[in-house]
């Protein structure tokens, strides 16, 4: 078994081995850990109310697993904050956060200026727009954090196949993850192949990873965490958790063009730096994701873009053509 | 019947100490409403319930063997039991979005009035009993019936009604709205389905003078000529209908389906041989096939206005500034008359937009509901309703 598949099988966890709160937050009083949920708004009135009593009831109320619930807003112009204040969580606009430095607009900056705002050890960051909210999306990801203390940073993917007939089936992340950011890591940091959804926007990280990377404020800052969060502490920090479903609205290709083009960018800059950008010359295989059953595998793809040389070049094509 | 007065003094207070439950009971009404329940296909709501109903400490929880969820909250003396029913069906199709929006001070989704509340009071009046210390006398046995509505016809409560091992002293049937509702007698009712169909071996070069819906229509008319009587009031609800595939092509098939509902017994049966007759003689006059099915009836009963019970549930709704709206039913209420059960129907909170997948509750009355619920058991419970 290659190393890469062997930190799949122990770093990959289902969202159903952490069913037992009561165990988690007795775990979590005993590694005397606290956990904030921040959550990063714009225009979300339809969806907050809902996340908010959700999280409340079942992780603050009936098992105390989170200690705070913070929105962290860009500006919304709909009600979304009053409804957020309305349910009891903690409501802040991005800008109001250490006012001294000049202001930017992005999820990147909410979740980056939760950092400061937010007391945890841990902190949960959950996407604000799904309509299928359950207490799974904070407990899935947090558990391995309370568990094992080597693991920083964990990363939700989703996959439920609800009918699938034969052995294998295909799995991975959207359609900017298998055409961009796999494509890109299969080249340039083939372990990071490892994370099935490397786009998802929830994850739970520890504060003492948080305040060493950077965050760019736009559409590459779960891109920029991995790569940067893989340099400093290797592969080994990472876990990721299927949390099953989740249900939002889906983007129009040109919004996933925008999405691509910024996270490119943030790639190239850290790939330059990192001084990765010669080894894409020898890496010919592409790292993708199947699913047998309920174990993840890598398919490997050899992948060799052989050329030809201009047909002017070939002595048979200049006699039969006199050139 | 023992003097409610030192109850009333308890209640003073309960609907404001009610409302740090607010997140609690919600987040139970968006998880219960989000499973989708048809009639007949409730398993994975009742699974969550039954959850619940474990997580609460209720050692015997079960789903009997008709699939309704029961939990029991012990009594102090667990001779005799109150029994709080809430139907766990809804009438809308699996396949219809069940996503609950919530609001400052609203939730709107299908069902949520009809019933996800009243199983979200279900099962959150354990949490809420057991944080403010409320011990009862009687064991409080908690029902989440299936099969209830439409052609389910009760099934879920019956099959409860005739297993169960209980000594039920009184019961009260819990519904999402309206606040105000008390309901306390069955009326009669025959619920049935009038389907035409044209047949196969029709002949189609007779253009244009054939449809189902057209001979639906006949039936319709004959319905509507029923001669009803004021007194014993008596009405015929044609409830839906559904008939013809598209704009173009003759309707093989049309359905009606209708209630009849009189406070008399043998005005239903009457209207009931009616239709019937009306069925045949359309059928013979055209030549489609009319055929009426008939798939639930009620009979009407129930308790008295003056019954302690009612007395009981109109002092506690009067201290808590509701004002009662008796209205009969013929929902599972009938199912406890049946059986000689003392019992209500109450309402929760006010909505809108009942049987539509935008159903809207509003979330501030749902204090004033719970409280009421609370005070009637307690109400019970103490026997002051006997």
């Amino acid at each position: 078994m290659s190393n890469l598949q062997s930190w799949i099988n122990k770093n990959t966890y289902h969202h159903s081995e952490f069913w037992d709160l009561m165990k988690l937050v007795e775990a979590k009083k005993k590694k005397n850990l606290t956990i904030s949920l921040c959550l990063p708004t714009l225009n979300e009135e339809k969806t907050i109310g809902k996340e908010i009593i959700i999280f409340r009831s079942e992780l603050m109320e009936r098992y105390p697993l989170i200690d705070e619930i913070a929105v962290i807003d860009s500006g919304s112009e709909d009600n979304t904050l009053e409804v957020a204040k309305n349910y009891g969580a903690d409501t802040y606009l991005a800008s109001d956060i250490l006012p001294n430095l000049e202001p930017k607009r992005g999820k990147g900056e909410n979740l980056w200026k939760a950092i400061y705002q937010l007391k945890g050890d841990i902190i949960v960051y959950v996407d604000a727009d799904i309509s299928n909210i359950h207490p799974r999306f904070v407990y899935g990801l947090v558990a391995p954090l309370i568990h094992r203390e080597e693991v920083k940073y964990v990363k939700a993917f989703y996959d439920r196949p609800l009918a699938f007939s034969g052995n294998v089936r295909a799995s991975g992340g959207g359609r900017v993850t298998e055409i961009l950011v796999r494509p890109l890591f299969s080249l340039f940091f083939p372990d990071l192949t490892a994370m099935i959804q490397p786009l998802s926007g929830e994850y739970a990280v520890r504060r003492e990873v948080l305040e060493q990377i950077a965050f760019p404020i736009g559409y590459g800052v779960e891109t920029s965490h991995l790569i940067d969060v893989y340099h400093k502490y290797g592969l080994e920090a990472f876990a990721q958790t299927d949390l099953d479903k989740r249900v939002h609205e889906n983007k129009p290709t040109q919004a996933l063009g925008k999405m691509a083009f910024g996270i490119l960018q943030t790639f190239i800059k850290r790939a330059r730096a990192l001084g990765v950008i010669e080894k894409a010359e020898h890496e010919t295989i592409l790292r993708q994701f199947q699913a047998r059953q309920d174990q993840y595998e890598q398919n490997l793809i050899e992948i060799v873009e052989e050329e030809r040389p201009p047909m002017i070049e070939i002595e048979e094509y200049r006699k039969k053509f006199k050139k | 019947m023992k003097d409610i007065t030192s109850l009333e003094k308890k209640l003073s207070g309960l609907e404001e100490q009610l409302k740090k439950y607010r997140e609690v009971l919600l987040a139970n009404l968006v998880m219960i409403g989000e499973i989708p329940a048809p009639t007949s296909d409730e398993n994975r709501r009742v699974k969550f319930i039954l959850n619940r109903f474990d997580e609460a400490g209720l050692t015997d929880s079960s789903i009997d063997g008709s699939g309704n969820g029961i939990g029991v909250l012990s009594g102090k003396d667990n001779s005799e039991a109150i029994l709080i029913n809430a139907h766990a069906d809804t009438i809308f199709s699996a396949k219809i979005d069940h996503t609950m929006q919530v609001s400052s001070n609203s939730i709107t989704g299908p069902g949520v009035a009809d019933n996800s509340l009243g199983l979200a009071a279900l099962v959150t009046l354990p949490y809420i009993l057991e944080d403010m210390e409320v011990e009862l006398n009687r064991d409080l046995v908690l029902l989440a019936g299936v099969k209830s509505l439409g052609r389910g016809n009760l099934e879920g409560i019956h099959f409860f009604l005739d297993n169960n091992p209980f000594t039920i002293k009184g019961a009260i049937c819990i519904e999402g709205m309206q606040l105000g509702r008390l309901s306390y007698s069955s009326i009669g009712m025959l619920r049935g389905e009038i389907t035409c169909r044209v047949p196969e071996s029709y002949d189609w070069s007779r253009f244009g003078d054939a449809s189902a819906i057209l001979t639906l229509n006949e039936v319709i008319n004959k319905i509507n000529d029923i001669h009803l009587p004021k007194r014993p009031r008596t009405s015929i609800v044609m409830g839906s209908i559904v008939g013809g595939t598209s704009f173009n092509t003759i309707a093989r098939d049309a359905t009606l389906g209708f209630e009849v509902r009189s406070e008399s017994q043998e005005v239903v049966e009457r209207a009931g041989e009616t239709i019937n007759d009306i069925v045949l003689e359309v059928s013979s006059k055209t030549g489609d096939q009319v055929e009426l099915d008939i798939f639930a009836k009620r009979t009407p009963g129930g308790i008295p206005y003056s019954h302690p019970l009612t007395k009981c549930a109109r002092s506690v709704m009067e201290t808590l500034d509701i004002e009662p709206r008796l209205a009969p039913s013929t929902s599972e209420l009938s199912a406890l008359i049946d059986k000689n059960i003392p019992a209500l129907t109450l309402g929760l909170t006010m909505g809108e937009r009942t049987s539509k997948t935008n159903e809207t509750i509003q979330i501030e009355p749902i204090y004033k509901g719970l409280a009421q619920l609370i005070g009637t058991i307690l109400a019970v419970d103490g026997g002051y309703c006997e």
